[in-house]
């Protein structure tokens, strides 16, 4: 019998990717813990394992263990399709993401808008869990997700077409290649095309901490205010799910940057690229998203559109015209 | 214009500086203690319940069952009792039984007794399923610390 091997690269790679994201969202969650811990001079987790390593797949179990409560005056439908809804494209995401010159499962020509389209969904998402848990806090955080969402696309957007302007191309493979050759080529200090390359990364990583409602942008849970917002009617893996979904988008916002502004998998000093640099540097991010999580408290929603709308936006748009001002005159 | 492009910058700013504070943090000794593992010394002015001392000189109570402490006490906790025996000068205690379920842990007894016979121990690792179990009988303690 004769099978196509792209299909069986595929199926291999559904696979890898599948098993990447819980493995990750599991690993996140350890992480996240240790890291609070020692910004708090604490430990952490220590008892399960080495070093509490084996922490996540108690508290998986756990999960797994536990009753799907559907409470009744849901709507069945919806509240059984929004983890979903929440997980998938998060997956689907990985599939154009290049995490080094070879290891890719789809190189696709739009790529990068492949990942923004499926990224938005996971907003449907948890809008669509929260209308239908009938549950009036996970309203209030619907609400504020979806204000949140919308504000904070635009100047996210804005930046991500100034650097598809610069690049060229939405093939991210391509843009990584282009940013081969040493930190001085990323696209970060690409001070050439535009001077406040700098700027332009601080804003896409802000609007990235806030699309994936991480603190200090965590409207969306907000536990002091919400009980659990959305998530607050789910139960056992319902939850799970959520929070995997939640963890697996984390780690597309840090791929993305890599790729868009830290050159991919290449190396600082351009010596052995490879996948190893692109998961250094992802995983930099990831560090530093969980490091301003227990820095900075949670602003108040006002605050936070007032950020988006007064500050990103306006220097966003500052940054795209000055961009194609010199990519004209130059 | 000035303004707000300063607050912006000055906001972006203070964001770093609280960011290398956690950061310095992130990288310094854990301070909390691993408490069923380690345990941190007791501070003199810890107030445990009362336990009785030893006669540095005879290793025995300095106990003379004048029962102040007794009277001292205002939830009456303790019970002394003593007798006279021959050859020995003054009273020996027979009995010194506190029961720690009413102790405010006020101190009066400690402070009322004229031979400095008792005192405030350290110990604060009590947790029991029965009331009896924290009816302590004092003199044996002691005796079982010899
Ligand atoms: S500390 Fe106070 S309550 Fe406790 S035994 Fe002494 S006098 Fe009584
Ligand atoms: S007051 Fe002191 S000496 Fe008197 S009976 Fe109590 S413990 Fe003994």
């Amino acid at each position: 019998m004769h099978v196509d091997p792209e299909i069986i690269r595929l199926l291999a790679f559904l696979v890898g990717v599948i098993a990447f994201a819980a493995l990750n969202a599991a690993y996140l969650v350890w992480l996240e813990r240790k890291e609070a811990a020692h910004i708090q001079r604490r430990i952490g987790p220590k008892e399960v394992g080495p070093f509490g390593l084996f922490q996540p797949l108690v508290d998986g179990i756990k999960l797994m263990t536990k009753q799907l409560i559907v409470p009744a005056g849901v709507d069945p439908v919806l509240f059984k399709i929004a983890p979903i809804l929440v997980m998938v494209p998060a997956i689907m995401s990985f599939v154009t993401i290049p995490f080094s010159e070879t290891l890719v499962a789809r190189n696709l020509d739009l790529g990068l808008l492949v990942i923004f389209a499926f990224a938005s969904v996971n907003v449907l998402g948890l809008l669509l869990g929260a209308w239908g848990s009938r549950n009036k806090y996970a309203v209030i955080s619907a609400a504020r997700v979806v204000s949140q969402n919308v504000a904070y696309e635009i100047p996210m957007l804005v930046t991500v077409v100034t650097l598809v302007m610069i690049t060229g191309t939405m093939n991210l493979h391509n843009i990584v290649m282009q940013q081969q050759g040493g930190f001085w080529h990323w696209n970060i200090l690409n001070l050439s095309a535009s001077p406040l390359m700098p700027v332009a990364f601080l804003i896409f990583f802000v609007c990235m901490l806030a699309e994936t409602n991480r603190a200090p942008f965590d409207m969306a849970e907000a536990e002091s205010e919400l009980v659990a917002g959305a998530f607050t009617e789910y139960s056992g893996m319902g939850f799970g799910v959520f929070f995997m979904g939640e963890y697996a988008n984390i780690v597309i916002g840090a791929s993305v940057a890599t790729i868009l502004f830290l050159g991919g998998w290449d190396c600082p000093l351009g010596l052995f690229p490879g996948v190893h640099w692109f998961l250094i540097k992802m995983y930099f991010l990831i560090f530093t998203v969980i490091w301003i999580r227990w820095t900075f408290p949670r602003t108040t929603f006002y605050g936070l559109l007032n950020l988006s709308w007064k500050i990103l936006i306006p220097i966003s748009f500052f940054n795209l015209i000055l961009t194609s001002a010199m990519l004209k005159v130059f | 214009m000035i303004d707000y492009l300063r607050e912006i910058i000055s906001g972006t700013w203070s964001l770093f500086v609280g960011l290398g504070i956690t950061i310095r943090y992130f990288f310094q000794p854990v301070v909390t203690v691993q408490y069923p593992y380690q345990t941190l010394p007791m501070t003199p002015c810890f107030r445990g319940h009362i336990e009785l001392t030893k006669d540095e000189e005879t290793g025995e109570t300095k106990c003379i069952v004048c029962g102040m402490c007794q009277k001292a006490c205002p939830s009456n906790c303790i019970t002394v009792n003593g007798e006279k025996r021959e050859g020995v000068k003054g009273k020996v205690l027979t009995e010194y039984t506190l029961d720690f379920t009413k102790c405010s842990l006020c101190g009066l007894c400690v402070e009322s007794c004229p031979t400095a016979a008792i005192t405030f121990s350290k110990d604060y690792n009590l947790a029991g399923v029965r009331k009896e179990a924290y009816i302590f009988d004092l003199k044996k303690r002691l005796e079982a610390k010899n």
